[in-house]
């Protein structure tokens, strides 16, 4: 049971497609929606650090370091947009918002 | 050996949470699913020798966005089954497109070159390597006008987040400093000659 950096590219790559199916099975829940990034970058993370070790560098890990943070501020606004949404219409289901549609 | 126990336990553990996340019913269950995800990819990014940004995925991931996450969830009072409208139209859907991106992906990755990178084993670190020291060697001096942009970025969330979710009540009483320091006594103290009383 030897694990070489296929068995992590091909894990990442499970969990990316997992994430795509979240959001196309999930498409009216915006948390659900949020979650289903969270886990696409989380993926996307596995990408990165399974490279940096394969070309010893640490770039692909200061990169991962800078994913997080932009994903955590994402995730605060985004829940900060949520939160006045849901203050505003009661609802965050997406197909009410349809405001804008002209 | 050990390496392959530890990874198929904490690879099988990851896949059932990231489909827990996207099938449970109730979204507190989803945010508990993807808590456990995440943890379980701290452990596979432990075993690939990325410690430093396994610790902060725990810490800043598990202890602060998914606790964000969570405090959300709970307080939006959202009705789950009319959330779930649609599921199960578009689950074949969904099924289809994730199965065709693994497929695909998985030949590009496990496509079999003589030599290729891909097939080779993670080889382990010298005992007096440490990861932090490396990553902070390279942080804070190639990278450090990235690392102080980043700073900003979370700067300008933080703003972002207070100036979006406050709330002015109208109607609301609440003290005025500025008014108040710059009071005279000319504005409040008023002096009334009375005249005395007589019988």
């Amino acid at each position: 049971m030897t694990v070489t950096f296929s068995h992590y590219l091909i894990l990442a790559a499970i969990l990316f497609s997992i994430a795509v199916a979240g959001i196309f099975i999930n498409r009216k829940n915006v948390i659900l929606l949020l979650m289903c990034i969270e886990l696409m970058l989380l993926s996307v993370n596995f990408n990165f650090i399974a490279f940096s070790r394969m070309l010893n560098d640490e770039l692909g890990q200061i990169f991962v370091f800078f994913i997080l943070t932009v994903a955590a501020a994402e995730a605060a606004i985004g829940l900060a947009i949520l939160v006045v949404l849901f203050r505003t219409r009661q609802s965050i289901n997406v197909e009410e918002l349809d405001a804008l549609k002209g | 050996m050990i390496n392959g126990i530890l990874f198929y336990t904490f690879a099988t553990v990851l896949v059932f949470a990231a489909l827990g996340v996207i099938s449970s019913r109730n979204p507190v269950h989803s945010v508990l699913f993807l808590v456990l995800s995440f943890t379980q990819s701290s452990a596979l990014w432990l075993l690939l020798g990325a410690e430093f940004l396994a610790i902060v995925l725990v810490l800043v991931y598990v202890g602060a966005v998914m606790v964000l996450f969570l405090f959300v969830v709970m307080m939006l009072d959202v009705n789950a089954e009319q959330m779930r409208e649609g599921f199960t139209r578009y689950l074949p859907l969904g099924l289809a497109v994730a199965f065709v991106l693994v497929v695909e992906i998985g030949y590009v990755i496990g496509f079999k070159i003589p030599g290729s990178p891909f097939s080779s084993v993670p080889e382990g670190y010298p005992a007096d390597y440490s990861n932090i020291k490396e990553l902070g060697a390279v942080l804070y001096t190639e990278h450090v006008y990235a690392f102080e942009l980043a700073a900003v970025i979370l700067l300008v969330a933080i703003v972002a987040a207070i100036t979006l979710t406050m709330r002015k009540r109208p109607g609301l009483k609440k003290q005025k400093i500025s008014e108040q320091v710059s009071v005279r006594r000319e504005d409040r103290v008023r002096l009334v000659k009375v005249e005395p009383f007589k019988e």
